[in-house]
């Protein structure tokens, strides 16, 4: 089992980009998912850092992918997507409109955020030529554990998420904007106000979710530090970690030591619940009661 | 425009044929569809006798086989396909790949349609969808204008049917987990939505605070009717700022849209809430065949007969107005 790292939901400016994967160069990860998945009006603005990064991360012995757009709708996104696939990269769907454009006999990779709840869905997709599947976080290890199966009969890597905060739910409208009383269209890229998005918490305080336009993640920092054992015996090939703003790439390495066998599942959870953002850690969706459920809770 | 009707149960179904819908839309009282209440859908011998009642009257019986098959039990959705298409449903609602593939291969000529959580919000993905396994309709997700929908329309060769009433999905249907993250039960896997199974009521002080998997979703002064605490329409505080951060507890209502969808291809009108009462669906659908009949004809809507309807309710027309967004 190794490493992979997801694109970035955040809307970053072009400085901490550059420095983002500048670092992460370094980090021991296999293969890094670049690009935006989010919103496309944020693309223009940080867009100039890709090739810079994509160069780094290339140069240091990574593969690259680009994401789609996990939700297009409109004419110039559609336009975006297709574009992907002249970049030579491999594309990482997250969207399924995105086949459309697909060259015939191209690889791809199909993300989080696409849905692969069976044997049937990822036979499918491996016909067409899919490679790699990072599954949805939303499952629990018993489907993980056929799917990674079905995954390896059909000669394609299954990914797990295994670290960040959760992807719940993508929306037509930008709760960013909605919070600053501003329309979609005239939301002065106010989400990048919040590098790691803005937290949502009840009325009662405890935290809940986090704002990312018009992306819902939860608040909570996906763990799979104490499935590590039962993710690598069902043979899932990789564990996908999805960018935080900071000490990303310390994180990067305790997982790798995790893999290893150099770090526990206790250390790496400690180490964890002291660099996320909140300090939450959950791991609900792949062994608890519910998402937000934390193995190791008190 | 052809009027789709919820049928959570088989007197519902006669109630909504009665009153004029020209279609119905029903499931198994299984995890195979999207509506997984206690008490609600039908079994087979129910829906054999359903489709009788309703083909009798000329009225079409579409079954929503709409949840996401769990790895390892793709058997019972296949066989939820098998008997719908035996029990002479015209049509289903699918929204898997895999089991919209299956069922193109297996029963090639029972009718297909897109269900609404396959989240299809673009021509690509219709025609990725109509192109690759035949299917005839979308149910086009909440996200979309009128504008955007007329545009959709321009690019595609099957029908789109379209929500216009009742309960409002604010994310992209079939691509959220937040009930799923708070309760462990999810409108993909389980065909549930902030289920009862997970609320819980509390009086405290002068406030009736409603949980849902431990999480408060609204605190409501007692002398005030509380919504049901649905997860997207909760009351957070997001900084310096209490209130409804996602969506407000109100429901979608675009009656008042029905000629400019009209206008914008759409073929048929879909009404939510096969969890309602037949007293409920009985009225929703009197009135809406009122104004299809009057938007056949060229008329305005009765605003009359719509009018009852948002009664003491808050509205929205969601996503349909750009501004919403």
């Amino acid at each position: 089992m190794d490493l992979t790292v997801g694109a970035n939901p955040y809307f970053w400016d072009t400085d901490r980009v550059c420095a983002f994967y500048g670092d992460l160069a370094a980090a021991p990860v296999a293969r890094v998912v670049v690009g935006e998945q989010v919103c496309s009006k944020r693309l223009p603005l940080w867009q100039d850092a890709l090739p810079d990064a994509i160069e780094a991360l290339t140069a240091a012995g990574k593969t690259v992918a680009l994401t789609s757009l996990a939700l297009i709708t409109l004419k110039r996104e559609r336009k975006m997507t297709a574009q992907l696939f002249e970049t030579g990269l491999v594309v990482e769907i997250n969207d399924l409109s995105a086949l459309r454009h697909l060259p015939e006999g191209r690889e791809f990779w199909v993300g989080p955020l696409v849905n692969v709840y069976n044997e049937g869905t990822l036979r499918w997709l491996a016909l067409q030529g899919a490679t790699r599947i990072c599954l949805p976080p939303e499952l629990p290890l018993s489907s993980v554990a056929r799917l990674a199966e079905a995954g390896r009969e059909l000669g394609v890597a299954i990914e797990v998420w295994g670290f960040g905060r959760l992807p719940l739910a993508i929306a037509g409208r930008c709760y960013h904007a909605r919070l600053h009383d501003r329309p979609k269209d005239n939301c002065q890229f106010v989400c990048g106000d919040d590098p790691d998005g803005r937290d949502v918490d009840t009325l009662d305080g405890q935290r809940f979710l986090t704002v990312n336009g018009v992306q819902t993640l939860s608040q909570a920092s996906a763990s799979a530090a104490y499935q590590v054992e039962a993710l690598q015996e069902a043979g899932v090939a990789a564990l996908r970690l999805s960018p935080q703003s900071t000490e990303f790439v310390a994180i990067c390495g305790d997982y790798a030591a995790r893999l290893s066998g150099s770090m526990t599942a206790d250390a790496l959870a400690e180490s964890l619940a002291a660099k996320v953002p909140g300090g939450q850690l959950a791991d609900g969706f792949l062994t608890g009661p519910s998402g937000a459920h934390w193995s190791r809770a008190g | 425009m052809e009027l789709v009707c919820p049928a959570g149960t088989p007197a519902a179904l006669r109630t909504a044929v009665t009153a004029g819908a020209q279609a119905v839309y029903c499931g198994f009282a299984d995890e195979t569809n999207a509506r997984n209440f206690p008490g609600l859908n039908f079994s087979r011998a129910e829906l054999d006798e359903a489709i009788d009642f309703a083909h009798t009257r000329g009225a079409k019986v579409l079954v929503a086989i709409n949840t996401f098959p769990r790895a390892g039990a793709e058997t019972l959705w296949h066989q939820a396909v098998a008997d719908a298409d035996t029990l002479g449903a015209d049509a289903v609602i699918l929204a898997d790949l895999g089991l919209i593939a299956y069922a193109a291969d297996r029963h090639p000529d029972l009718r297909r349609h897109l269900s609404v959580q396959a989240a299809a919000a673009n021509p690509d993905a219709v025609n990725f969808y109509a192109d690759t396994f035949g299917i005839r309709r979308v149910v086009l997700p909440r996200v979309l204008t009128v504008d955007e929908i007329r545009a959709i329309n321009s690019e595609i060769d099957i029908e789109t049917e379209v929500f216009v009433f009742g309960g409002l999905c604010v994310m992209a249907e079939g691509r959220c987990s937040l009930s799923s993250y708070a309760t462990g039960l999810s409108p993909n896997m389980n065909g549930v939505c902030s289920p009862a199974s997970h609320v819980a009521y509390a009086e405290e002080g002068p406030e009736l605070v409603a949980r849902l998997g431990g999480f408060t979703i609204h605190r409501t002064p007692r002398d005030r009717s509380a919504p049901y605490p649905t997860l997207c329409k909760g009351c957070f505080t997001s900084g310096p700022q209490t209130g409804h951060v996602f969506e407000d507890p109100v429901s979608l209502d675009a009656t008042d849209l029905i000629p400019a969808l009209a206008k914008a291809g759409v073929t048929a009108l879909k009404i939510e809430g096969r969890q309602r009462s037949r007293a409920y669906v009985e009225k929703v659908v009197r009135a809406f065949r009122t104004a299809v009949e009057a938007e056949a004809r060229g008329d305005a809507p009765p605003k009359a007969a719509l009018a009852a309807l948002a009664e003491g309710q808050a509205a929205t027309t969601g996503a349909y107005a750009k501004i919403w967004r």
